[in-house]
């Protein structure tokens, strides 16, 4: 099953509605509660990232009988420096983002506890893609 | 322990989402950075905190909290409350401080 959507720079208020809709579907598909517990920790963050730090982008999700593969490309600054960003307390959220109580600097860990892989891809000036698999066994 | 005990109990406000004050509750978390909470609270936590944006609700449904607790009279913003209505997930509040209403809140799951 191929799902896709689209997110919007600074569009907060519909912020985690991919990650609903994925939700819904998992569930759909009886996959076990616990594993759909870390694909919507997954995908909220990468949700808030292209949001919150991007100029938007589409998120692909792809789901066979025995994992999910998740990819969120956005366009934007992109990141410099993808260690330094994978660092829990680092951000480079502003300070209307941070007042939101996001840009703790915990979007990454969190995706990266959360997936059995994590790819994350950035061009500056271009864009990130972010890619995350999670097995259902 | 069902959410309308606790509204009960402690003399907490429903501001919205009235028809999930049946939900079950299962221990508390309390945060205002929302990547902590979507990290750490589990399901049928309780959260206390004084955020007011929707995404306070994305967060809730997504963990499947039992409710969120306002502190210090905070009222929510009408999209916020529109999704807790929506979703059945209450949104309560009290005129209580964190450090007291965590107190309290403790207390009460730990008779």
């Amino acid at each position: 099953m191929h799902l896709e959507y689209q997110v919007y720079e600074a569009d907060f208020v519909n912020a985690g509605a991919a990650s609903s809709s994925i939700k819904k579907t998992l569930k759909q598909l009886n996959v076990s509660p616990q594993i759909i517990k870390r694909v919507v920790v997954a995908l909220y963050e990468a949700e808030v990232n292209a949001i919150a730090h991007a100029y938007g982008g589409t998120i692909y999700a792809d789901i066979e009988p025995d994992k999910i593969t998740l990819k969120v490309v956005d366009t934007g600054p992109g990141i410099p420096d993808i260690d330094w960003a994978m660092q829990e307390g680092n951000s480079t959220a502003s300070p209307e983002v941070r007042n939101m109580g996001f840009g703790a600097g915990m979007g990454l860990p969190n995706i990266q506890k959360n997936v059995d892989k994590l790819n994350v891809t950035s061009t500056v000036g271009v864009g990130t893609t972010v890619e995350m698999e999670v097995n259902f066994t | 322990m069902k959410v309308q005990e606790l509204v009960e109990k402690l003399n907490l406000k429903v501001l919205s989402g009235a028809n999930g004050l049946d939900r079950e509750i299962d221990g508390c978390y309390i945060s205002d950075l929302l990547s902590d909470v979507m990290g750490n609270a589990m399901e049928g936590n309780i959260w206390i905190t004084l955020q007011t944006h929707k995404n306070v609700m994305a967060v809730a449904s997504l963990k499947e909290l039992a409710c969120i607790i306002l502190v210090k009279n905070l009222v929510p913003n009408d999209e916020t409350i529109e999704q807790s209505n929506d979703e059945d997930l209450p949104i309560l509040q009290t005129s209580l401080p964190t450090y007291e209403i965590a107190g309290l809140v403790y207390n009460l799951l730990h008779e």
